[in-house]
This record gives structure tokens, sequence and C-alpha cells, in this order.
């Protein structure tokens, strides 16, 4: 459902993603790991065609997003790491325009909305302006509206940053949920939520891959069997390099 | 049809903030206190809005139209929605022409809400109407150029400020160009040919001819040119950034 083939960006000088290929099939929920800078932001970036690609492509469910990206990200649902929002409109107002956006109408719209606002848990907060709303509500609005036409692809950059234990544990849960039917690529720096909801993982440094494995795989592969003993062997720090 | 959707969006965050009612109101407030003060409508006692009236509207679009237009891409780049707009299956092109047609909605309205001259120039006398509509025309025609000029410079810039700065100098210097006090200083310096170039970039050639009654293809060619190479403009330079 999402393959990416040699995927490169180059910032000028700076290459930020270096000739990186995977695979996720549906039922796969990937984990994207890697330290910050890393370039795992630039590679969602790319696969859901918001950065144009040096080189190489991306494909979702067979289509290419370089040379199809209209086409391609109907099948996408993308959240950004940053949650963005237009602060001026209510939750439901925001997602009845991305409902709009992506051509549902009358009760085909009205019931996406519906569904989006209970799977995300926004009934509390439904008719507040979204300026009024606190980050995990926020990044929860932000989901809702990625989840808005059912995509069969789903890209998740950093789902759970910033939220607190509990919203951290019910997006996990909702994360492996969809998985089951759908192809999920989220980034994450937290570690344990490779083995609460990925069934595979990859960890990237400075634009290349450096692990790749089930989360069994991994912590089988680790020192002392534990993912941030592998995490800190095949990553450079900033000190180091 | 995305076009309109976002033109929708862009209209109601519009009208949800004071930026709207505040332009609005000072447009009238100001259009219509200079038709009475330095337009000297009633001592000309002249039936046409064509010096008391129209004549301001170039020197005001070179205020209001960037303060309208600022916000455009600035927001979106600053608030980060500029990622959501580029991931979803929306060309750049209808997200241009709904934030254009929206802003220049607001216009159309602060510019509809100026009607009692009408209703007044009426009742006082017996102007030409085809004049009044012509020149109400060349008006909005006048304010959407230089909103697609701001356009096109808030997709430059992530800070509203530097943009409004900007696009009022360009405004400016294209409502100074065909001003005719200007020019007769200017021709003073230098060659006729230099005069008739810089008089062309002007919008007063264009707008006059409109106020006074005359529909000329050229015009509406001119403007619909320049508001068409700044849209154009403004999708190369959003996808530029990207790449």
């Amino acid at each position: 459902m999402i393959e990416v083939a040699k995927l490169t960006k180059r910032f000028g000088s700076k290459l930020a993603v270096d000739n990186l290929s995977f695979t996720v099939e549906k039922g796969d929920v990937l984990g994207f790991l890697g330290p910050n800078g890393a370039g795992k932001s630039t590679t969602m970036r790319m696969v859901t065609g918001f950065l144009p690609p040096t080189s190489g492509d991306a494909k979702i469910c067979g289509i290419s997003i370089t040379e199809n990206p209209f086409e391609a990200k109907t099948k996408i649902g993308y959240l950004p790491e940053s949650a963005p929002l237009y602060n001026d409109m209510t939750v439901i107002g925001f997602l009845k325009f991305c409902a709009s956006i992506r051509k549902l109408s009358g009760s085909a719209k009205k019931n996406a909305v519906e569904k989006a606002i209970e799977t995300c848990f926004l009934n509390s907060v439904a008719h507040q302006s979204i300026d009024t709303l606190s980050k995990g509500y926020r990044h929860r609005t932000c989901l809702a509206q990625a989840l808005l036409h059912d995509p069969e692809v789903l890209i998740l950059d950093e789902p759970t940053d910033g939220l607190d234990p509990n919203q951290k544990y019910e997006v996990r849960q909702l994360i492996k949920r969809l998985g089951k039917d759908k192809a999920i690529l989220f980034s994450t720096h937290i570690l344990e939520e490779v083995e609460a909801a990925c069934t595979r993982a990859v960890i990237v440094d400075q634009g290349k891959i450096v692990a790749d494995g089930t989360p069994a795989e991994l912590i089988a592969q680790a020192p002392n069997g534990s993912l941030t003993e592998l995490f800190r062997k095949v990553t450079t720090t900033d000190t180091a390099a | 049809m995305t076009s309109l959707t976002i033109f929708r969006r862009e209209l109601k965050s519009y009208f949800a903030q004071p930026t709207a009612y505040a332009i609005i109101v000072i447009f009238l407030i100001l259009s219509l206190g200079f038709t009475f003060t330095f337009g000297n409508f009633i001592s000309l006692g002249d039936a046409s809005l064509h010096y008391s009236f129209f004549f301001w509207h170039p020197w005001l679009y070179m205020l209001i139209a960037p303060a309208v237009g600022m916000r455009l891409w600035a927001d979106e780049q600053r608030n980060g929605t500029i990622e959501l707009l580029g991931t979803f299956p929306v060309s750049t092109w209808s997200a241009i022409l709904g934030k254009f047609l929206a802003a220049a909605t607001v216009t159309l309205v602060a510019l509809a809400l100026t009607f009692p001259i009408v209703i007044t120039v009426n009742y006082l006398g017996e102007p030409d109407n085809g004049a009044i509509i012509a020149g109400y025309i060349g008006s909005f025609l006048v304010a959407c150029t230089f909103l697609a000029i701001t356009m096109l410079v808030s997709a430059c810039t992530r800070d509203q400020v530097v943009c409004l700065i900007v696009s009022v100098t360009i405004c400016t210097i294209m409502v100074l160009c065909g001003y005719e006090d200007f020019t007769r200083e200017f021709a003073k310096a230098t060659s006729p040919a230099a005069v008739e170039a810089v008089v062309a970039i002007g919008v007063w050639d264009h707008f006059s001819s409109l106020n006074r009654g005359l529909f000329r293809l050229q015009d509406f060619v001119w403007f619909a040119s320049f508001i068409t190479v700044c849209l154009l403009g403004t999708s190369t330079i959003l996808s530029a950034k990207r790449a």
C-alpha cells in the first residue's frame, strides 16, 4: 500500500534523506524511529506529497505521488507533526471543511464527521473554538481530519507527542485497531510504542535505514534485549558527530 | 469545486475576526469622507462621481488592499496549515483562486456599502448612471489588481508586516506612475518614451477611462492579464518554496 523506492531529499548541500526504500502492506503498522533530524518528517512529507523528492518515488496503493499526486492524496490520511489547525474555526466546522475538501457531501459528510468525532473522543469539545483547546484535543482534532474519508493509508507524524499517559494509551489502541485493515506509518521517539502498537519498526539515522524488523526481531538484535540499547547502538548522537 | 470550499472557509474566517469589519468601516469613512471634504462634492455641483468619489479609490486601495490580502498565505505558513493544504487533494491553483475570491468579496462588500452616495447623487441631480456603474467596475478591478499583487507578495513571506509594507510600496508605485502631477515632474527629467513606459504600469489610464464610462477592451485585458500573471506567479512561488 505504501511503497517507498530510493527516496532522496537534498536541501542545498545537506542530504536529509538518503536513498530510502521500504514497504508497508495492508495490516502493517510500521513504526518509524530515529533521533531528531534523522529525516523522519522529511520522508513523511515526501510520501504525502507536500515536499517534492530530489529523486526516487513513493507509491500509495500503486499510485505514484510524484506523477499522480492528486489521486494519491485521496488515499492518504496525514497527521503532520505540528498538528496544524485553523484557530478561528470550531472543531466541527473544521472537520466539515476537511470533509468537503475530501468531496464528501450531504449525509455522507455528516456521518463521517460524527464518526471521526466519536473515534477521537471529541464529543465534549465539538462546538468549541479550536484556539481554546488543549494540546491533547488539538492533536486529536487533527487526527480526526486524517480519518474522515476512511483512507487506506495513514501517515502519522509523532501522533502521541505531548499527550498525557491516558491519551497516549488511547491513541496507541486506536492505531492498533485501525492498523488491522489499513497500512499505517507513524513516527515516534517513544520506544515502548514500538512494542505497544507496531507490527514492524524501522530505525533511521542521518537519512538512512539502520535497522528494520518486527519488534521481536529488533529486541533479539539488541544488546541486553533492550530497544533503547539497540537505538543507541545503531544511531549517532549530536555529540558524537 | 474545492475552490468554492476554500473560498467559503476563507470568507468565514475574514468575518470571524475584526479584520474585515475594521477594513470595511475604514474604507467607508475615508471614501465617503473624502468625497464630501476634499472631493468638494457639494460645491462642485457636478452630478457625477468621477472626481469627487471615484478619484480617491486607487489611493485608498493602495493601503487597504494589502491590509485585506496580507494574511492570505502568510497566515497559512505561520500556522503550519500550509502542510494540510499541501497534502489535501487540492491543487495549488484551486487554493489560490478560492483565497483571491474571498479577499475580492470582502472588498466588494466594502464597495457595495457605498451605495448611499449613488442614491444621493441621483436625488440631487441627473447623473449618468452608466458611467457610475462603469466607475464601480473600474474601482473593483483596481482593488482586485492590488489584491493579486498582495497575494504574490504574501506567498513570498511568512511575516504579515513585511508583506504589508512591500505590497503597499508596489501599489503606491502603480498609483503614482500614471498620476498626472507625478508624470509631469517625471517628464521634465526624462524622454517621452520613458514617460509612456512608466505610465503604462500605472492604473490611472485604465481606471480613468472606465471612470468616464468608456468600456475599452484594452483596459479589461490589462486588468485581467495583471491579475492572472500575479496569481500564476503566486502558484510558481509556492511550488518553488517547497522544492
